[in-house]
């Protein structure tokens, strides 16, 4: 299932919700427009939720890095929000789990901003 | 079952279903194949992209078998070639922010084997899932 991306405002947080898959190919590129259309906003607060997305690559794996590293180049804050089991399972075996700051509920990820 | 495919994404969903019906087919899990058909598409997609560039000119071969004793992948490109040597470690402090350089790592990560073979022109990876715990593998 290609990647689709919803976006809306919670508390000054944009919130993305992405459901399918982030591949090459099938929602790297996606990915990437959606955070440089945040970025070139000025949107800071950015959160993604992942719950619906049950399969990332090694290239969709490179893209969130890609997504995180150019939001704190440009000020931006880019955090995750409920993983999959999956999802999960390969961010903890690419070390990237130590990255990103990661929620697994709304509420607990807006308050983080405050 | 061998076959030889296009360079483009499209024939890196076909290698990917194949492998995730071998895997059904042999009784895996649910997780083991969801692994394995990682590792097979990462295959492809590093003979598709990073061995034959898209070439129109250029296939990939594919080959995959069960033996009864283990699931053997295996993915030919006829690119420059690729000396896993090379390949910097994803793991590393100074790498963990790159954007690229994770497939090869999926691919050891999710397979009981990895083998590179050079072809002049070209690399064929070899992936071995073993159906029975391999002896001496923890």
């Amino acid at each position: 299932m290609a990647l689709t991306i919803a976006s809306r405002e919670v508390d000054g947080v944009t919130v993305l919700d992405l459901s399918g898959r982030i591949t090459l190919g099938e929602g790297s590129v996606q990915l990437r427009d959606a955070i440089r259309d945040l970025i070139s906003k000025g949107s800071k607060n950015n959160l993604l939720n992942l719950g619906d997305v049950n399969y990332i690559d090694s290239s969709g794996l490179g893209e969130l890095v890609s997504a995180y590293t150019t939001s704190k180049n440009q000020g931006a804050s880019l955090k995750l929000l409920k993983l999959t089991k999956k999802v999960h399972d390969l961010l903890q075996l690419t070390k990237l789990y130590t990255v990103f700051d990661i929620y697994d509920d709304e509420a607990s990820a807006i308050a983080s901003y405050k | 079952m061998s076959f030889s495919l296009k360079s483009t994404m499209e024939s890196v969903s076909e290698v990917e279903a194949a492998a995730d019906k071998l895997a059904e087919e042999a009784g895996l899990d649910e997780d083991e194949r969801f692994r394995l058909a990682m590792a097979v598409r990462e295959a492809a997609v590093n003979a598709v992209l990073h061995g034959n560039e898209y070439d129109p000119r250029k296939q990939i071969s594919v080959s995959l078998e069960n033996t009864g004793a283990s699931l053997v992948i295996s993915i030919a490109d006829q690119g420059k070639g690729l000396d896993p040597k090379t390949l910097p470690d994803p793991l590393a402090p100074e790498n963990l922010l790159r954007g690229t350089g994770r497939g090869i790592f999926l691919i050891r990560s999710f397979m009981d084997e990895v083998h590179f073979r050079q072809l002049h022109p070209g690399t064929e990876l070899t992936l071995i899932k073993h159906l029975a715990p391999a002896e001496g593998k923890t």
